[in-house]
């Protein structure tokens, strides 16, 4: 008789849902061994380089490329003009907007593509850009976007002269994009009217950038003999990218291939279509010769896509007691020059309307006003699903603002309002159907490991010291409760550019037992080649270390919409789960005819199956895999292969419960992070080493986010903080330590109750941050101050307050 | 971030150093460390012809310790750092230079660099006016010493001679009572404010005082008065808040992504008692 290895020597050996598997993705890359876009080589590549606008607003009066011309080397020097006869000049967006590609006839923001000089080397094209003469003439700018709507604004769209109907309704203004609502205006405002308690205030979210360590750019080669067009580059989702180029270009699609190779980091900065793109293609298509783009740091925050400037007016009102009885929201949202922001088509504001939060709001209303200022266009999901950040610092600013109105414990308040366990499915104000959750369970736990009780005392005792003259440092305490929403998303209603938010997952699986499976979606750093090889391995039995995951070539993965908005687990990881029951079914029948028996009497034990009853008579993944392949089994194809294509009933919603303790020096307007603590409940846990990191990382993007990071204006329209000196970026000294924790609540729809993770730390980490500044104020009559939180507006705070003596 | 085309040089002397320069007159940069002056050229604000490299100059190199102090121009704020000499000699010296930049700039950015680039933000200046030290700089008609309280005339523009190379630093052993206290935002950064104070103390009296200061104007400042005002004094409330006073008729800020000049002073003010607290505690 054959040894059984026991069951959980067998589960182990899957490394399967679990596991804290090492990410197989770092051998390569913690050894430089990685392979990213500027790694890329062809032969005979030319290179491209971006005259850009040093104004914000002016007309260009005229081009003269001549003398860059003439510069040994250069190739090419494109303009509007050279684009506009293949209509190439603009580009739609994805929010149903459309951008220059080159100026064509104006700028609109600082940075903005202006000519794209093509050479023979890297330096060369630098050097040439330096000799294309621009004649410009200012224009008044405008960077406030409610100075933009002011009767007399400059006109920034020209092109949009007369056009009174947008992409989402009507233009009230020529520098309004659209208006966006959601929810019971007039049940909302009766509702907050009628409370006993009503609390008031605008909430500034500043305008941001993802900034990924690597920035965007491609190489793209046209191959005149067989008319296929490759493109490398650094693409969130690049079946979106060739779909989007074959409109574009009226190449057939299947002429053309799209790889995203080895990204370094997006956040959502890799979404959208840059001019750089558009023109790299252009100019292979002209020269023949394969051509790189790739922009440096200071391109990449100047022009490519920003996240966040919503200027959030909240409304909400409850009971004496701390019943919200209604929430209202009005959103001035600055979109800058283009409405480039990448949501889904039918939401332009995102999933702004999840702005109730975690809490059981009986009625709501939000309203968001697009509008075009001088600045770069953008507006995408800086590591959270679709304006998710904006709508969490929204409620959880709201939730401190009322409980300093009700003279009430902040934790309390959110206690009191949580939806509760009983209440999921639960169907929010503003009508969103979440699918999972247990609140007061997550909170209570991260109340108790914190010792919140003894924070307030402290805190109390700090105030008593700094009255007395004895210190000159507060305590904050930093809440928060955050419901996120991600995994776009159901077909019926969400679509990029008409492609439904499907995702998809094919497997083979190879005669010897192992097996690649390849996805629609493209890690940037998640480490999906890790999880998702964990997802099969517990759904067909065979090792994670077997199974190869390959993503990001669109001639050999199955089309799907990317990866963003924390949609991979929840969608395509839904569709790995689903293809590898498939094989599990087909390997069913095989494992029967190959024992002899009916497939009703077999039951899956871990890596096998065995018969009812008989447990010694088994058959393994790996043996049925190489019947597959070696045996004429009656009624059943050979191979073992599967694809599946998942369209989610529903998004998912994650939640999470952070503290944070921070102590702030009134004097200087420093910070130290004293303790971070950071529970989430993303459902079913796949793989608790890279929750872990997901976690860090996000909430040191949070951190840098709420305390500091910023992409700034001046009146002119200059972008004031254009490189690193200027733009935090924490390293390891500013970053605090966190402590993780979890609850476990599955999604009851997905597959395997996975819900996604990766964008929660940033979405619940920049209010608990910024919510711990305003804390340590509380008790000097503080109610709101923006972030930043850098030193210089906490000292402003601080002076405003009176603290400085 | 692609600098423009230039010439390399690598001269292996001081006067073959010169003597390109005199060669190439306003069109030729020394570069040491690099770390100012690449950056520069990279946004294209500085665009030299000639880059004229000091790295292969043996006689930039090596740190004397004795009754004075003197540093080759080209040593680098790591090397400083790891000197056990200079740490025995001038603490004040070690803890400047580890609030400088991060481990990679240090490695390479050098003292003579640092105190030649004549820009206020940089860390060395005020504390080589704090030190009362001098730079040698070496020119076609020989050396000649300047104070570092007379070098700095405006930004990026010093005593130094197009054709001259500062070759060393030197100083007399300082007081015991040190410290550089500085305000940054984040590693890496330049400062917000940063004070560079010396004390000596004989029976609980301050006997001499120097005060200098960082990024607090548009050349490094150097507030003889904030340091008279502690003379004599045991640097209790009274002295400080005279000394922090003198100090901000010294200073003039300007408002940067830093902050506005009003919290720059206010800063200044925290940061200079800080920095005359913790000399005055090693007095
Ligand atoms: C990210 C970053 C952060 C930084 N933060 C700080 C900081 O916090 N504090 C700080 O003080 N500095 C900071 N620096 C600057 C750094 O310390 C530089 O290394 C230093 O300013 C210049 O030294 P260098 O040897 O690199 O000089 P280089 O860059 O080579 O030269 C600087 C200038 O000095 C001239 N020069 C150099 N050596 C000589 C010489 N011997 N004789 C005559 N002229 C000479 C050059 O021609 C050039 O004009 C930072 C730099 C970076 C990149």
């Amino acid at each position: 008789m054959k040894d059984l290895p026991d069951s959980e020597e067998r589960r182990a050996n899957l490394k399967g849902l679990g596991c804290a598997r090492k990410r197989v993705e770092d051998a390569r890359f913690t050894q430089g061994k990685g392979n990213y876009v500027d790694d890329i080589k062809l032969p005979g590549m030319l290179f491209g380089d971006f005259v850009r606008s040093p104004y914000a607003h002016a007309r260009v009066k005229s081009i003269d490329a001549a003398a860059a011309l003439a510069l040994p080397g250069v190739v090419a020097v494109l303009t509007a003009k050279d684009l506009e006869p293949l209509g190439l000049h603009w580009m739609p967006t994805l929010a149903g907007d459309k951008q220059m590609v080159l100026a064509d006839g104006k700028v609109l923001f600082q940075g903005q593509e202006v000519a794209f000089v093509v050479a023979t080397d890297r330096y060369i094209a630098a050097d040439a850009v330096e000799l294309v003469e621009v004649d410009y003439e200012d224009l008044p700018v405008v960077v406030d976007p409610f100075k933009a709507q002011e009767p007399d604004a400059p006109v920034l769209r020209e092109d949009l002269e007369g056009v009174t109907e947008g992409a989402h309704g009507p233009r009230r203004h020529h520098n309004h994009i659209f208006t966006w609502e959601q929810g019971d205006a007039a049940g909302t405002t009766a509702a907050i009217d009628a409370s006993e308690v009503i609390a008031e205030e605008t909430i500034y979210y500043h305008r941001t950038h993802p900034c990924p360590l690597e920035t965007c750019g491609c190489v793209a080669s046209m191959d005149k003999i067989n008319g296929k067009l490759t493109v490398y580059g650094t693409f969130q989702a690049p079946h979106v990218v060739r779909t989007v180029a074959s409109l574009l270009s009226g190449i057939d699609e299947h002429n053309i291939r799209v790889v995203s190779p080895d990204i370094g980091g997006g956040f959502g900065n890799k979404v959208g279509v840059y001019p750089g793109y558009v023109c790299s293609i252009v100019a292979t298509i002209v020269t023949g010769k394969p051509v790189k783009w790739v922009e440096d740091r200071m391109e990449n925050m100047m022009a490519t896509a920003f996240a966040r400037d919503y200027w959030m007016k909240g409304r909400i009102g409850a009971t004496k007691d701390g019943r919200i009885t209604g929430l209202h929201a009005h959103v001035t949202a600055d979109h800058g020059a283009f409405d480039a922001c990448a949501d889904p088509t039918k939401f332009p504001a995102g999933f702004f309307h999840i702005c109730t939060g975690s809490y059981d709001i009986p009625v709501a209303y939000c309203a968001v006003d697009g509008i075009y200022t001088n600045k770069a266009p953008g507006g995408v999901a800086y590591r959270c699903s679709f304006r998710v950040t904006e709508a969490a610092y929204f409620i959880e600013r709201m939730i401190e603002i009322l409980a300093i109105k009700l003279g009430m414990d902040a934790a309390e308040l959110r206690r009191i309002n949580f939806i509760r366990a009983d209440q999921f499915p639960y169907t929010s104000a503003l009508g969103w159907e979440y699918d999972s959750g247990d609140y007061h369970t997550a909170w209570d736990k991260a109340l108790k490991a914190v010792d919140y009780a003894g924070l307030r005392r402290e805190q109390a005792a700090r105030v008593e010291a700094f009255k007395r003259g004895e210190t000159r440092r507060l305590l904050g305490i930093g809440l928060t409760h955050f419901t996120e929403i991600v995994g776009a998303g159901p077909v019926k209603n969400c679509d990029i550019l008409g492609m439904g938010m499907f995702d998809s997952c094919e497997i083979r699986i190879h005669p010897t037992g192992s097996a690649i499976a390849r996805l629609g979606t493209i890690s940037q750093g998640q480490g999906h080649a890790t999880t998702f090889a964990q997802i099969l391995a517990s759904e067909t039995g065979i090792p994670a270390d077997k199974i190869t995951i390959e993503e990001g070539d669109t001639d050999t993965a199955p089309y799907g919409l990317g990866t963003y908005g924390s949609r991979s687990t929840p969608v395509a990881g839904a569709a790995t789960a689903m293809a590898g029951r498939k094989i599990r079914a087909k390997a069913q029948m095989i494992a029967a005819y190959l024992l002899e028996v009916h497939d009703n009497d077999l039951e899956w034990d871990i890596d096998r199956f065995v018969v009812k009853g008989a447990p010694e008579r088994f058959k393994t993944m790996a043996e049925i895999a190489y019947a597959a392949y070696n045996q004429a089994i009656p009624g059943v194809e050979p191979g073992l292969e599967a694809v599946s294509y998942y369209d989610p009933p529903n998004m998912t919603y994650p939640f999470g419960a952070y503290v944070c303790v921070m102590e702030i020096d009134v004097d200087t307007g420093e910070h130290e992070i004293r303790q971070f603590y950071a529970l989430d409940d993303c459902g079913t846990r796949i793989n608790p080493m890279i929750i872990e990191g997901q976690v860090h990382g996000g909430l040191t993007e949070a951190l840098a986010i709420a305390m500091g990071q910023e992409i700034a204006y001046d009146d002119m329209g200059n972008v004031r903080t254009g490189t690193l000196m200027d733009f935090f970026l924490p390293t390891a000294w500013e970053t605090p330590n966190y402590q993780t924790d979890w609850t476990e609540t599955p999604s009851p729809h997905h597959p395997i109750g996975a819900k996604g993770v990766g964008e929660s730390p940033n979405v619940g980490g920049v209010p608990a941050f910024s919510n711990a500044v305003h804390d340590a104020f509380r008790a000097f009559g503080l109610t709101q101050t923006h972030m930043p939180h850098d030193h210089w507006r906490i000292w402003r705070t601080a002076r405003d307050l009176g603290l400085h003596g | 971030m692609i600098p423009a085309t230039f010439e390399y040089h690598r001269p292996d002397s001081v006067p073959g150093a010169i003597s390109l320069l005199q060669q190439h007159g306003d069109d030729a940069r020394v570069v040491a460390g690099g770390h100012s002056l690449i950056p520069m050229m990279k946004l294209r604000m500085a665009a030299p012809g000639h880059l004229i490299d000091l790295q292969g100059i043996a006689d930039l190199r090596g740190v004397e310790v004795g009754d004075t102090i003197r540093i080759g121009a080209l040593t680098t704020q790591s090397e400083i750092l790891a000197h056990a000499g200079l740490a025995e000699a001038a603490p004040i010296l070690i803890e400047a230079a580890r609030q400088i930049a991060d481990p990679q700039v240090r490695n390479l950015g050098t003292l003579g660099g640092n105190v030649a680039n004549g820009d206020p933000g940089n860390d060395m200046p005020a504390l080589m006016m704090c030190l009362d030290a001098s730079f040698a700089l070496a020119g076609p008609d020989g050396t000649r010493e300047v104070a570092a309280r007379e070098f700095y005339e405006a930004p990026y523009v010093t005593a130094r001679e197009e054709e001259e190379i500062l070759t060393a630093v030197s100083f007399a052993r300082p007081p015991r009572g040190h410290a550089y206290e500085k305000q940054k935002r984040k590693i890496g950064d330049y400062a917000t404010a940063a004070a560079a104070v010396l004390i000596a103390a004989d029976g609980g009296r301050v006997t001499s005082a120097s005060v200098a200061m960082t990024n607090l104007a548009d050349v490094p400042v150097f507030s003889a008065a904030a340091g008279a005002a502690l003379v004599g004094t045991d640097c209790g409330p009274d002295a400080v808040r005279t000394a922090v006073a003198a100090m901000q008729g010294d200073i003039d800020p300007v408002e940067d992504n830093r902050g506005p000049v009003e919290f720059k002073r206010h800063v200044a003010g925290v940061i200079l008692a800080r920095a005359i607290a913790r000399a005055w505690s090693r007095a």
